[in-house]
């Protein structure tokens, strides 16, 4: 993905699942907020895949934060799934992990909706 | 210095010099001793200091410049960040309660978890400021 380029969303049945890859740094993280914050504009829940992301700094995890609270504002489910190792570890120390809704994988995500 | 600088790098105030920057410090720190989890816990402390700088130091002025250093001796290893920015004022950098979710407000929160002792400062005739972030390498 070129880095000026948009984060790939994808429409799975009811879902918006927002893809971030890649390292999610201050470069980039406004990309993150803007594709997270545009699906979940649409009204609808939004999953968002960490399974690619190699490197997250706070920029990128207040791009989440601003996500998780948009969604609990408008009601909406805003749930991480496929988190990888690196994220985890941003996220634990942030003590976040207790915060988001976080599932395995995206099927479960899907599935425990 | 005692040990000498394991690295020496001067970055434009830019997220895009980030990346580079992260590559250099992980090689160091490897290199120091520290593990890959730890390595990638000092990545993110020394990023974090500098995205501090880039964003409130030189508030998004990409003519601004870091001074990034690295050296480790006697089991330690400290990351230096230095900037030619305004005097910065260090109180207003505390963390923030982690109970508090909200989005910004994390770095020095990291920067204070993942390394034993941070000590901000001034550089002498008003030139600009530094951090210093200290951790102990087994």
């Amino acid at each position: 993905m070129p880095e000026s380029g948009p984060y790939e969303v994808r429409e799975m049945g009811d879902y918006r699942v927002v893809l971030l890859e890649g390292e999610v740094d201050l470069s980039c993280s406004p990309r993150a907020r803007k594709a997270i914050l545009d699906s979940l504009e649409s009204g609808c829940p939004v999953l968002v895949d960490l399974q690619a992301v190699s490197y997250i700094d706070s920029s990128g995890v207040a791009s989440l934060v601003e996500g998780f609270q948009t969604a609990r504002k408008r009601g909406l489910r805003f749930a991480l799934v496929a988190v990888s190792e690196p994220a985890m570890s941003v996220l634990k120390l942030a003590r976040l992990d207790q915060v988001f809704e976080i599932h395995p994988s995206l099927q479960e995500g899907i599935a425990s909706s | 210095m005692s040990g000498g600088v394991d690295l020496r790098l001067r970055i434009p105030a830019s997220a895009v010099a980030l990346k580079g920057m992260r590559r250099e410090v992980e090689r160091a720190a490897l290199a120091a001793g520290c593990d890959e989890q730890l390595a990638a816990r000092v990545v993110l402390a020394v990023n974090e200091a500098c995205m501090n700088v880039i964003q409130h130091g030189y508030r998004r002025e990409p003519s601004g410049e870091l001074l990034v250093e690295v050296r480790h001796a006697g089991g330690l290893l400290t990351c230096r960040v230095e900037d030619s920015a305004k005097p910065a004022d260090f109180e207003s950098f505390a963390p923030r309660p982690l109970d508090e979710i909200r989005p910004g407000g994390l770095g020095t929160h990291f920067i204070a978890e993942i390394m034993d002792e941070c000590v901000y400062g001034h550089l002498s005739g008003g030139r600009g400021n530094f951090v210093e972030m200290r951790k102990k390498v087994t």
